[in-house]
């Protein structure tokens, strides 16, 4: 046994040799693991338990496939939707997913697993959620604060900007991709019994938690805000909308939002704060007259907002 | 036993380089579309479903020239394209033959559908009706083009990239 563990260890090594950077917490474990049974130190269960343990810690948001990604994603959108009702609104929502799925393809990540799809929540409060993957919803009080198709793009490029840099992802705790993570390095070669489907599961709930949690209560860190501001900045750009509308609609909003409110206000830095960053970005870009057939189909779109 | 684990490395690095000459990549998305130029507004050639390995001929910017099986040569945006070998099944071969983690992706593992659905029963009050409802909307690259040009949106490279 101890003769047929030692080539597999020393396979493992090899392996995590040539995938590249990064590696070093799990080649550390590896080599233990390898030199404990080679000397006789440890019984392959030890050592394999090691393998397991260190594997597990070298593990990132990053090892979570874009499939996975779409799951977690669909779990966090409903569960917001658990919170506000949608707005049934046919024409506004073919017109906002024509806008969103046109600023998408100008993203760094253009293709998700499932797609960019946006829905308008029923709510006054000023609010937008991107869950993990694409699926975006936008409050009705957000769509208020947005006087034309351009500052209209803002808000969704901004989204946009949290879905490419996995923000929804790296609110999740470690704790949990490491459990969640370790069953699949473990168990790859096998289907799951129903035990680990309940671990899993458990993990799966646990991060829904954290994202939602990030999303609705904490707000994300300051940093991402400014990521998401910057990546909005530049889809606007190369689609050919107006960035400046971006410094419009947090004006209109710095106006509406409240002191204290539970929304936006309790989840976003200040506007003005991210105003003074947008400016810096942008220069003096002169505001753009938008052509009247794009305004006239934005108010056409938004009448019942 | 020294000297066959020296063998045994020297056998796996040379695997290993032969596998960072190869240029495949794996479709990883539910379904990828082959364009005939490195932009949207290519025509769509051909569609790759999630999983699917392909050959990469070339890379410009964010687009790769991709040859699939039964396809014809086209472009691929790389977000829709990973290193990783996305393996469909469990228990298949090249997960028993014990490839590293780092290199596979498993379709259907981890987070998926079963998982979904066990959520769903300890979560009765959370309804995925409405997300089912707005992942329906999709529009064609045709539509949102007429959409842009409409309404007088131009880019400085002229159109969606």
């Amino acid at each position: 046994m101890k003769k047929m563990l030692f080539p597999v260890a020393v396979a493992l090594l090899a392996a995590a040799w040539w995938t590249g950077c990064g590696e070093t917490v799990k080649v550390a474990g590896q080599l233990g693991a390898a030199v404990g049974v080679a000397t006789g130190s440890m019984t392959t269960n030890q050592a394999a338990s090691l393998i397991r343990s260190t594997e597990a810690v070298a593990k990132t948001f990053e090892d979570i496939t874009p499939e996975q990604e779409y799951y977690i994603g669909r779990a966090v959108a409903a569960t917001i939707l658990n919170k506000y009702k949608p707005y049934s609104n046919e024409e506004a929502h073919r017109y906002l997913n024509l806008l969103g799925q046109s600023l998408a393809l100008a993203s760094t990540k253009p293709e998700t697993f499932g797609g960019y799809h946006f829905l308008i929540l029923d709510s006054n409060e000023i609010n937008a959620f991107a869950a993990p993957g694409g699926l975006i919803l936008v409050t009705r009080g957000m769509l208020r604060c947005c006087r034309s198709e351009d500052a209209l793009a803002s808000v969704l490029a901004h989204e946009i900007g949290h879905v490419q840099n996995q923000h929804g992802l790296k609110a999740i705790k470690q704790g949990r991709l490491t459990s969640a993570l370790t069953i699949l390095a473990v168990e790859s070669a096998k289907s799951f019994g129903s035990e680990d489907l309940a671990e899993l599961t458990s993990a799966f709930e646990g991060s829904i938690t954290d994202i939602t949690g990030t999303l609705m209560n904490s707000g994300y860190a300051r940093g991402q805000e400014r990521d998401a501001d910057k990546g909005a900045v530049k889809i606007l750009e190369q689609v050919g909308y107006g960035p400046q509308a971006l410094v419009d609609m947090l004006e209109q909003m710095e106006q509406k939002l409240k002191p204290g409110g539970l929304d936006f206000a309790k989840t976003h830095p200040d506007p003005e704060d991210r105003i003074r960053d947008i400016r810096g970005w942008i220069g003096s870009a002169p505001e753009r007259a938008e052509p009247a057939a794009r305004q006239a189909r934005f108010e056409k779109a938004m009448q019942g907002i | 036993m020294r000297i066959r684990s020296m063998a045994w490395i020297a056998g796996l690095l040379a695997l290993g380089q032969a596998a960072w000459a190869a240029t495949e990549m794996s479709v990883q998305i539910k379904s990828g579309q082959i364009r005939s130029t490195p932009s949207y507004l290519g025509q769509v050639l051909a569609t790759v479903e999630y999983g699917a390995r392909v050959e990469v001929l070339q890379q410009r910017g964010d687009w790769m020239e991709v040859q699939a099986a039964g396809a014809p040569k086209g472009w691929m945006h790389s977000s829709a394209l990973t290193k990783k070998k996305v393996v469909l099944a469990s228990g298949s071969e090249d997960v028993r033959t014990g490839t590293s983690g780092e290199e596979l992706a498993l379709a259907g593992k981890g987070f998926n559908k079963e998982v979904e659905a066990e959520f769903k029963q300890q979560n009765p009050s959370v309804d995925f009706k409405w997300v089912d409802w707005m992942e329906k909307t999709r529009f064609t690259i045709d539509d949102l083009t007429a959409f842009l040009k409409a309404g007088g949106v131009k880019s400085a490279e002229g159109g969606a990239q």
